[in-house]
């Protein structure tokens, strides 16, 4: 900071408030440790900064919510300016939730700001942890972080659950009413659980009070410890950054913290801020007053729930039909537990891939600089395959919309995402591994015989070239460096033997880098240069 | 400036194993940073100042959006009419967003054209601790485990082990007030011999002849309205009535009596997790639950003909009254609603 670092006659203004704080607070140490801390900069960077920044946004709204809505299911019967539901029994959470939306002003604001900040915060988390996943952010020391993150996603999952269902609407009734059923199809103690959770049968009169206490409180506790140590640890491990010219695994390059990102980042909560704020203004989301109150007899057509729990909806709807066992006295809700446990775990592989990936290359090193998708051609495959296979449960979740919208069978629509539930991920690996070794052809190609320039020359025998223009020193580095494994051969161990793990880890190392392309060496690139220099 | 390898750093670097990684000194060498390019606010004092008025202009935007929205919250009150909710909503958002987007705006700005954007490279040093500093904690821990003889005294070692195992359970048993045992809950509805079949929600009676053929009822026990726990039982109870053509059922000897001249009455609580199946397709004669399509098919016992749901919708035996109103035979003859283990 030029302004202050001026004379000890004339601190300056920032230099003033900070001697005041040091006198008190011991400041001065920390911003020694952090205030030149240096940030990488790239736009992908800044999606974990939306989900934080959209978290921050959820504790305000929420904080104002909370003021006027009562999480209680006493009937009452409404009384209040929306005129259709006018005489209406309901619960007093559904009324209450009428009431922040037409009688409290800004009300209906700060609902759209919560809800628009919620659907926001689980997408960004989402994008983030695919970047993070495709640029092998997650390799040591970052593992544990990976999970810490992963955590964020799946209670950013549970808050918006939580969240969605207070309002005590036809439509977020019907969705405890799944869970509800879900639950019961858990082998022994599933009755007990749900009605543990209730309080009795279903729907009770507790489960809103229950479930503000889980939305207010813990829920949200937790994803604030899960964030203070997610955010500890890139202050440990410093930010990635991608490679590229200067960039190394033993430094990291960017910007310092004062003064440029405090004024990029703290600018960009405002923006996140401004841009939900803008979005709950002018879109309407979630008009529970359309619903009306629970009611266990009637449901509307269409029925979706919010998209980051779709995924766990169309794995419900693509279970095939009569798959449930009763025999000895006793129930076995296939259609409900094979989903159930297909989430679990496709969660636990999303959890452990890090370690997964750690174990096969055998690597130990600490991993700072980024990769580039297309050199790390398996996981980037199995990257695609993950999504597609979440994007097929997630559009099963809306067989019914799509087949009315394309006027389809349902039947047809429905068979359809059961097939590709299975070949999807497949097809997907294929063609991206395949476009992922293309491009590092295409890579190397570059590197080593430099851009088309589309300029023709006739040479004076008559032969034709185009001449082919060499790549400056750092462009040309990001095409050469990256890391490349060997399959590893399966060897016995002292005992002379081969174990089992040995085995499949041998046999998984092939899967991995058994098809892929060198990075440009020097010697490979002197030779094409000399080749160049004598002709073309 | 740039610093790529940490030379001549005091202590060396832990050598990790690199495990299958392709290590070769025949590399490309890093060229360092690119060059910094030098922006039109570093070199012309005019377009600094124009940046800097920018930036002021963002921030004086933002007073005036903040401002705007204080008086919008005054100026676009609710009232019975419905239309000022979307007045109000968008002037005290539109103001509020002003706001916040001017300060975002204003810092993004100064940071891009007036903060210096030259790449800075810092060192990184590796995450585990130095040897010394290792060698330090190692000592720590030995220290600690020599002063309270935790690997020497056993008993107390295990003790402890036990007693963290069983003090969280008492929370855990805390929790069984949480909700009732569901003993029987699950297996019995409202419907009793003799309950009429009442409209849903009024609670008015139907009677046999007011059931034309293809007409469909949301049905509800008589009394519903008027019981203490009014949704739990709904969740139950809640039936769908359909007149078919007679001749069109397909009905096995001992449910023959379950209908009345083609009235047929059937849990509207879906056998897959319990959404309401209530939707009838007249011409396919098919039942569907919106939530997972589960289809069944009313002429054939409610058989499922697709989606995920395994069990038929359990069927209401049905009479009339002396009054020619219809009511139940009985109870549902099995749980309706999702399945559970013990059912």
């Amino acid at each position: 900071m030029s302004t202050t670092t001026a004379t000890k006659a004339k601190p300056g203004f920032l230099a003033d408030r900070a001697n005041f704080l040091d006198e008190r607070v011991g400041v001065a140490g920390i911003l020694k440790e952090f205030g030149r801390k240096i940030f990488p900069d790239h736009w992908s960077f800044m999606l974990g900064e939306v989900a934080l920044y959209s978290f921050l946004v959820l504790l305000l709204s929420g904080t104002f919510l909370t003021f006027f809505f009562q999480p209680a299911m006493t009937p009452v019967i409404y009384d209040g300016v929306y005129g259709p539901l006018k005489g209406a029994e309901m619960s007093i959470a559904y009324a209450s939730t009428l009431d922040i939306s037409f009688e409290v002003r800004g009300g209906l604001l700060m609902r759209q700001v919560h809800h628009w900040a919620a659907l926001l915060f689980v997408a960004a988390a989402g994008l983030h942890m695919l970047r993070v996943f495709f640029t092998g952010a997650f390799r040591k020391p970052r593992e544990i972080n990976w999970v810490v993150g992963f955590m964020l996603f799946v209670l950013g999952m549970a808050a918006g659950f939580t969240g969605y269902s207070l309002p005590d609407d036809l439509l977020s009734g019907n969705g405890l009413r799944i869970i509800d059923g879900m639950i019961k199809a858990i082998p022994v103690v599933g009755a007990y659980v749900s009605s543990l959770l209730f309080g009795g049968q279903f729907p009770g009169e507790s489960i809103v009070a229950r479930l503000y206490g889980l939305h207010i409180l813990l829920v949200p506790a937790l994803i604030l410890v899960f964030i203070v140590i997610h955010l500890f640890m890139v202050v440990i491990h410093k930010h990635t950054h991608y490679s590229g010219p200067g960039r190394t695994d033993d430094n990291v390059v960017g910007y310092p913290l004062m003064p440029v990102y405090v004024a990029k980042a703290g600018g960009f909560f405002f923006l996140v801020f401004g841009v939900i704020m803008l979005v709950a203004a002018t879109f309407t989301i979630n008009p529970v007053w359309n619903y009306g109150g629970y009611d266990p007899s009637p449901v509307s057509a269409g029925t979706q729930p919010d998209w980051y729990i779709g995924w766990l909806d169309g794995a419900l709807r693509l279970t095939p039909s009569h798959l449930e066992v009763s025999s000895g006295g006793v129930t076995w809700s296939w259609n409900i537990l094979i989903p159930l446990i297909t989430s679990l775990v496709f969660l636990a592989v999303v959890a452990i891939y890090p370690f997964v990936e750690a174990w096969v290359t055998g690597d130990q090193r600490e991993h700072h600089v980024l990769d580039r998708p297309r050199n790390a051609p398996t996981r980037t495959a199995i990257g695609v395959a993950g999504m597609v296979f979440y994007a097929d449960l997630w559009a099963g979740a809306s067989t019914d919309i799509i087949a009315t919208n394309f006027k389809m069978s349902l039947n047809q629509v429905l068979t359809f995402f059961q097939i590709m539930l299975i070949l999807g991920p497949i097809i997907g690996y294929l063609i991206t591994k395949r476009a992922c070794l293309s491009l590092q052809r295409k890579d190397r190609e570059i590197a080593l015989h430099g851009r088309e320039t589309g300029r023709i020359v006739r040479l004076p025998h008559g032969e034709f070239i185009e001449v082919h223009e060499p790549l400056d020193a750092h462009a040309l580095y990001r095409l050469v460096s990256f890391d490349t494994y060997q399959p590893i051969m399966p060897r016995p161990n002292d005992q002379g033997k081969i174990t089992v793990s040995t085995r499949l880890r041998a046999a998984m190392s092939r899967w991995f880098f058994e098809d892929r392309i060198e990075p440009v060496t020097q010697t490979e690139l002197t030779a094409a240069q000399k080749h160049a220099a004598i002709g073309h | 400036m740039t610093e790529i390898k940490k030379a001549g750093s005091a202590e060396a670097e832990h050598v990790y194993s690199a495990g299958s990684a392709v290590i070769t000194k025949d590399v490309v060498a890093n060229p360092g940073l690119e060059p910094h390019r030098v922006r039109m606010t570093d070199k012309s004092p005019k377009h600094e100042r124009r940046a800097a008025r920018q930036v002021a202009i963002l921030f004086l935007l933002s007073i005036v959006g903040s401002a705007f929205a204080i008086f919008a919250y005054f100026a676009f009150p609710l009232t019975d009419d419905l239309g000022t909710v979307r007045n109000n909503t968008f002037f005290l958002g539109a103001g509020i967003t002003l706001g916040l987007l001017g300060i975002g705006f204003g810092a993004v700005h100064w940071a891009k054209t007036l903060m210096p954007d030259a790449e800075v490279s810092e060192a990184r040093h590796q995450t585990r601790g130095s040897e010394e500093v290792r060698a330090q904690a190692l000592e720590i821990i030995k220290l600690a485990d020599q002063e309270s003889g935790f690997s020497r005294r056993k008993l107390i070692r295990r003790s402890l082990y036990g007693a963290l195992a069983f003090f969280p359970l008492p929370a855990i048993v805390l929790f069984a007030d949480l909700g009732p045992d569901p003993a029987n809950t699950l297996r019995h509805t409202m419907w009793k011999a003799g309950t009429r079949l009442t409209q849903d929600p009024t609670g008015t009676p139907i009677k046999a002849s007011e059931v034309t053929v293809g007409s469909v009822f949301h049905v509800i026990p008589e009394g519903l309205n008027e019981s203490a726990h009014k949704l739990e039982e709904k969740a139950k109870a809640a039936v769908l009535l359909v007149r078919v053509d007679p001749s069109d059922l397909i009905e096995t000897a001992e449910k023959k009596s379950w209908s009345y001249q083609g009235i047929v009455a059937y849990s509207k609580i879906c056998t897959h997790v319990g959404c309401p199946v209530a939707l009838f397709e007249q011409h396919t004669h098919h039942l569907l639950c919106p939530c997972h399509q589960s289809t069944f098919d009313l002429n054939d016992a409610c058989k499922v003909v697709f989606g995920p749901a395994s069990r038929p919708l359990p069927q209401l035996p049905i009479a009339v009254d002396a009054e020619g109103y219809l009511v139940a035979q009985s109870d549902f003859h099995e749980p309706v609603g999702p399945s559970f283990w013990e059912r």
